[in-house]
């Protein structure tokens, strides 16, 4: 019986805070001139004129904007994955001088807002002739500067037992050859998550692309999308939510398949 | 296997190498440890101290990208001082974090606390709960709740069922930054995961024993639940405290840039960035940038000093 309120409870709430997405969902095959007129969730008249609109209400189509996201977000993971690897094995496993040193500069550099490195990043950037290119949102993902995951990693690596390195080093086994063949297979949970939360951050990504991209054919989605709202292109709001809606499918696509590392990955580190 | 491995006396120490000593094992472990360190250090240098000091030394300066930077000692602080927009941003980014980040948490608390206790479909509601997390600092979410609250948005044909008459919420300036509040509070998804997370590692033997005791469910909350979640509340403020004052997105996208109306949107990275990158003040724009700076790490330092007064870890007396 309690049990039963609230279950009740529980819905109602959920429904409350899933509705915008549903109405959206909804809005986004209305007539354009329903879409804010029409409250309700079930439209009066389906199309899909919006998304025909949105498509191609820039002067490039949106095929390119999600390929140029696509590729910034694959280029983000296989930049962190491999040089926040490396990094986090050699501060989790490696004896070196420096090390303690290094790992508190990356705790701290956790909370370094990048608004403090932004002005001098772009000028170094604008510098040697890289705005608007891809450089300036892939070059840092490649220099591990992306601390929390260098973080996670070597808190995950901490947990994998010290008598496997000590295994393979009475083989033979040098610290590359350790890493490759027994650590990193290890470490996938870890590589996962990161993988899908770099993806997830750089696909949203808007602050960056938005000062280093400067002309449409180069924008990612999020600023294709800015600069549709704000060009008050006469596809009007329904083509803005069609658009939109494309753009989140592939997060809630990650979420629905890779719940269960999300969740692990945000209970043990806090990240978004 | 190698030869090396049948070459190699097994007797030799495996890691960790002996500290005192400086044995060949441990130069060579050095030199690998450069190696697997490299792109990390590159960027430590490139990517982080370097810039960390430019824009220190740029915010004494005047500087438009166009000529070179010039010296002008603490000008831009003191035109800080003097900037309305300024103190109008201070303003709105203060208020932001003081109201959302606190209805935050208490959702994500409460919500963690409602779903904990073996209810069924947990990890239903949990991942409903959790997506808008994932979704929220998204350009096509700002854009939603544009609409939402817009003059013709849902929220008013919601509240012209009942009789309401809505105000256009984004063009009036009382009510303009609680839309962007209520999208912050929206996101209480992954906070709450590091509660649940936090919930389960409380022993059901201190429930049972306030049971014994004659606690009731409120009472248990406030004399278990809540002193053993104190260090995972200080972590989630922590890190939520950080994430609000840098908020931008939203803002950007439902003021179309401007921090409008009236300024009541312009939050501090907002402000920042028409500082910076339209009007090219790249000095003002690090100094500003240098002063937010110092009250994260302020108000971080505040966190952990005050947290010796709240947050309670179970292995001390």
């Amino acid at each position: 019986m309690r049990a039963g309120v609230r279950h009740v409870v529980m819905c109602a709430f959920v429904l409350v805070m899933i509705y915008p997405l549903i109405w959206m969902v909804a809005s986004s095959f209305k007539p354009g001139n329903l879409v804010l007129s029409e409250p309700g969730l079930i439209p009066s008249e389906v199309t899909f004129q919006n998304y025909r609109d949105g498509w191609n209400a820039l002067d490039e189509p949106f095929s390119l904007f999600f390929l140029n996201s696509l590729m910034v977000s694959v280029g983000s993971i296989v930049g962190n994955l491999v040089s926040c690897s490396l990094a986090a094995y050699a501060l989790a496993r490696l004896e070196f001088r420096g090390r303690r040193l290094y790992f508190a500069i990356t705790l701290v550099s956790v909370m370094l807002p990048l608004h403090v490195l932004v002005v001098p990043q772009y000028i170094f950037f604008s510098q040697l002739g890289m705005v608007n290119t891809y450089f300036p949102l892939l070059l840092p993902k490649f220099l591990a500067t992306d601390a929390f995951f260098t973080f996670l990693m070597v808190q995950f690596i901490r947990t994998i037992p010290r008598e496997l390195d000590a295994a393979a080093w009475v083989d033979g086994a040098g610290p590359f050859r350790t890493f490759w063949s027994i650590i990193l297979p290890l470490m996938t949970p870890a590589l996962v998550t990161s993988a899908i939360f770099t993806f997830i951050w750089t696909w949203n990504d808007f602050f960056t692309p938005l000062i280093y991209l400067t002309s449409t054919e180069m924008f990612t989605v999020p600023v294709a999308l800015n600069s549709m709202m704000s060009s008050e292109t006469s596809s009007g709001v329904g083509a803005l939510f069609a658009m939109s809606l494309l753009s989140l499918l592939p997060i809630i696509v990650f979420f629905v398949t890779a719940q269960k590392y999300l969740i692990r990955g945000i209970s043990t580190t806090g990240l978004k | 296997m190698t030869q090396d491995t049948l070459v190699r006396p097994v007797a030799q120490s495996p890691p960790p190498p002996p500290r005192r000593r400086r044995t060949p094992s441990f130069r060579r472990q050095g030199g690998a440890a450069h190696v697997f360190l490299l792109p990390f250090l590159l960027g430590l240098v490139l990517i982080t101290a370097v810039p960390l000091l430019a824009s220190l030394y740029l915010s004494f300066t005047d500087y438009d990208l166009l000529h070179d930077p010039e010296l002008v000692g603490l000008d831009n602080f003191r035109r800080m001082v003097e900037d309305e927009r300024f103190w109008a941003s201070v303003g709105v980014t203060l208020w932001y974090v003081l109201v959302s980040v606190p209805l935050q948490l208490g959702f994500a608390l409460l919500l963690a606390v409602l779903l904990d206790k073996g209810m069924r479909g947990l990890a239903l509601y949990r991942s409903a709960f959790y997506l808008p997390s994932l979704l929220g600092s998204s350009v096509a979410v700002a854009i939603l709740w544009r609409q939402l609250f817009g003059h013709e948005g849902l929220v008013n044909s919601l509240l012209g069922w009942f009789g309401v008459e809505g105000e256009s919420w984004l063009q009036n300036p009382d009510t303009a930054l609680s839309t962007l509040v209520v999208l912050n509070v929206w996101t209480f998804g992954s906070p709450m995961i590091i509660f649940l997370a936090g919930l389960r590692q409380i022993p059901e033997e201190l429930y049972e024993a306030a049971r014994v005791d004659g606690a009731g469910r409120v009472r248990q909350f406030w004399s278990v639940t809540v002193p053993l979640l104190t260090p995972i509340v200080f972590f989630n403020l922590v890190l939520q405290t950080i994430g609000a004052f840098q908020a931008f997105t939203q803002a950007h996208i439902i003021s179309g840039g401007q921090g409008g109306p009236l300024d009541s949107t312009l939050f501090y990275t907002l402000y920042l960035y028409q500082q910076g990158f339209q009007s090219f003040n790249m000095g003002y724009a690090s100094a500003m940038a240098w002063v937010l700076l110092l009250v994260i790490a302020l108000v971080t330092a505040g966190h952990f000093l005050l947290s010796r007064y709240w947050v309670f870890y179970g292995d001390e007396r």
